[in-house]
């Protein structure tokens, strides 16, 4: 614990999360993370949305810009894009990142530039007081779902996929061990890497599910969730039952900010009449 | 340097302009989304940031364009991004953002047919009052509004220079008139002053003594830019001094008023116009942007009939020359203003001139072309216009 203090603006707290909430849960493993890689607290920047995870950015000791609504890709992409020497976070929610945030996160995954994503499912808009979310599961509940949610979930990690992000991984605070390494692997990643952590919110998703405890939440967790190598083993129709967690994708793909260094290069050659171009 | 310093003068295209602008002013960061009738702007900054070190982003819409811009700016770069009306409604969350936060930035909208898609490829002037007041709350924001292609150039200069200085986002308000003009620049007879550059006052103090909003010795706090050991939290949220989030009304109204103050109590460092015979006038033509060039042929064919026409052209549109304008309608019968819009500087000048309760008549066209000289010259002299 000591060794992460040093990141922490201590007198921030006591934080706003409730009782019970994953999110103090995700941000201790990122924090681990950090601590393990020893990056120079100056060189890291954190940038979030808004929402209860966005809130993050407040607590830790970084250049760190809490951003409007589902901005906080666009944010980052610039601090990247003027600074690629420093390592940028981006701290969001399920519905931050997939719902008015949609748009930027998947044209970050295809532009494959290299920020580090932190997104803290819930299933539900908690800040708010509990509308339903991009990911609220089907037929669950929701103050705007009263008679339950009539629409289909989205698949956050494989959405990261499909859209061409280098790295995804997805991870569950029930496993909290496991999620220093996938956090740590998607930093060391050059390129855009999405870590999708389920956070559960008793306060709000589970009071309105029958889930109000927290250790219900976490089994629910536990239930839903699969090592990808096991998952993988499974046929179809019982791979929908579940969500695989560790690493999902990890390949070598161009990183923008490199690319874009390169053509300044050619740019600047053509100038000078050394390339034809 | 930029391409526009290597010769004595140029043949240019006023969006062109505008771009070699924020070059010549240090904006070495553009993210930007392609929209008519502002995407030469994207367009040379993409071709020529690339030869000075600089970055070019094309993001997927322009809330990101300027997210992007803001982000980088805080990196400590000089950033703008270019649209138009559509683009402009979208930046608008983005540009309260940037108020509130005091994150320097240069917004270009060169302006169309509105409202919606509206009329892509044709001029208009109906943008000024959501440059004025686009954004959600009371916040200052400074608007330019050139009506020059030299003037395009040297005032993109000047924006730069007001948004570092005063920690503001600025808006260069250009029409489809001046945007796509092409005309002659005299680069050699630009002055030292027209082409001056400023750069953002940084922190004096160590890492530890720091805090992000220090208005102890200005109204405009230094600014550390990131990954130089200077850590602070940026908000949207109101703030107080240290940078984090405060939920009292005291420091809520404290706060606001003094990003108020810092822009209204600098108003003559910011504020521009032209007065074109305006000493022995009668009559005040009051206008702003590419219209002021048909005005200004619309007075000179006034004084031919000898009527004593002049011109009043504001160059700044937000903080507004207030003063100058209260003085100059006391001496005049009547003001007269073209714009293509419905009468939004009119509403202005109807609030600023208030205590000399002079006759003031709107010459408002939105039939998407520019007015004409005639168009103003024959409103005055029938004694036509919107009232």
């Amino acid at each position: 614990m000591s060794n992460i203090e040093r990141y922490l603006r201590k007198d921030k707290f006591p934080h706003i999360w409730c009782p019970g909430c994953g999110n103090g849960i995700v941000l201790h493993a990122f924090l681990r993370a950090i601590d393990k890689l020893n990056l120079d607290q100056n060189q890291v920047a954190a940038v979030s949305g808004i929402g209860c995870s966005s809130r993050a950015t407040g607590y830790v000791d970084f250049c760190t810009i809490h951003t409007t609504h589902g901005r906080a890709l666009a944010f980052a992409t610039g601090v990247k894009f003027a600074k690629p020497e420093l390592t940028v976070f981006v701290f969001s929610g399920d519905g931050d990142s997939t719902a008015i945030g949609g748009n930027h996160f998947i044209h970050a995954c295809r532009r494959n530039i290299d920020l580090t994503m932190i997104i803290f499912n819930n299933n539900i808009y908690g800040m708010t007081g509990g509308q339903y979310s991009p990911t609220t599961p089907y037929m669950k509940y929701a103050s705007t779902a009263p008679y339950g949610n009539a629409e289909q979930p989205f698949n956050i990690s494989g959405l990261a996929v499909a859209a061409g992000a280098s790295y995804v991984a997805r991870g569950t605070t029930y496993d909290a061990a496991q999620l220093d390494n996938l956090i740590i692997k998607g930093i060391e990643n050059k390129g855009f890497s999405l870590i999708e952590i389920f956070a559960p919110c008793p306060t709000v998703y589970g009071r309105k599910n029958k889930l109000a405890n927290p250790v219900d939440l976490m089994m629910w967790q536990k239930e839903l969730t699969m090592p990808v190598a096991k998952w993988n083993q499974l046929d179809d129709e019982e791979k929908a039952k579940y969500q695989p967690t560790g690493i999902l994708t990890d390949i070598d793909k161009p990183e923008f900010c490199d690319e874009y260094a390169k053509t300044c290069a050619k740019a600047q050659k053509i100038a000078k009449g050394e390339l034809i171009s | 340097m930029s391409q526009a310093y290597k010769e004595k003068r140029r043949f240019i295209q006023g969006n062109e302009a505008c771009a070699l602008g924020a070059i010549a002013a240090g904006c070495r960061f553009f993210a930007g989304y392609p929209i008519t009738p502002s995407s030469e702007i994207a367009e040379v900054m993409a071709k020529e940031l690339p030869l000075l070190g600089g970055k070019f982003v094309q993001m997927e819409d322009e809330i990101a364009s300027i997210a992007a811009i803001l982000g980088a700016s805080l990196s400590g770069e000089k950033a703008c991004t270019a649209t138009s009306g559509p683009g402009f409604s979208l930046m608008q969350e983005n540009i309260g953002y940037a108020s509130l936060a005091e994150i320097p930035c240069v917004i270009i909208n060169v302006m169309r047919g509105g409202p919606s898609t509206g009329s892509p490829t044709s001029p208009s002037q109906s943008d000024l009052m959501q440059a004025k007041w686009g954004t959600h709350g009371d916040h200052p924001v400074i608007v330019f509004a050139p009506a020059y292609i030299s003037e395009i150039f040297v005032d993109t200069i000047h924006c730069f220079n007001l948004a570092e200085k005063y920690r503001v986002p600025v808006i260069l308000l250009l029409d489809e008139v001046i945007g796509h003009m092409r005309a002659r620049m005299d680069i050699y007879k630009l002055s030292a002053d027209d082409i001056a550059v400023i750069e953002r006052r940084k922190p004096t103090v160590s890492p530890a003594e720091f805090m992000p909003y220090d208005t102890s010795d200005s109204l405009v706090p230094p600014m550390a830019p990131f990954g130089q050991g200077y850590r602070f939290h940026t908000t949207g949220l109101i703030h107080d001094r240290t940078g984090f989030p405060v939920n009292d009304g005291l420091t809520a109204e404290s706060e606001t008023i003094r990003l108020m103050k810092k822009i209204y109590e600098n108003e003559s460092d910011i504020i521009e116009y032209e007065e074109y015979m305006t000493d022995d006038m009668d009559i005040m033509i009051c206008t702003f942007g590419s219209t002021a060039r048909s005005a200004k042929v619309a007075v000179n064919k006034l004084r031919d009939d000898g009527i004593k026409a002049g011109l009043f052209r504001a160059i700044t549109l937000s903080p507004f020359p207030r003063k100058k304008l209260r003085e100059l309608s006391a001496r005049v019968n009547k003001i007269y203003v073209p714009e293509m819009n419905l009468g939004q500087l009119r509403l202005i000048l109807e609030r600023v001139t208030r205590p000399v309760q002079v006759p003031i008549i709107g010459i408002n066209r939105i039939n998407l072309a520019p007015i004409s000289p005639d168009e103003i010259y024959q409103t005055i002299k029938k004694g036509e216009g919107y009232v």
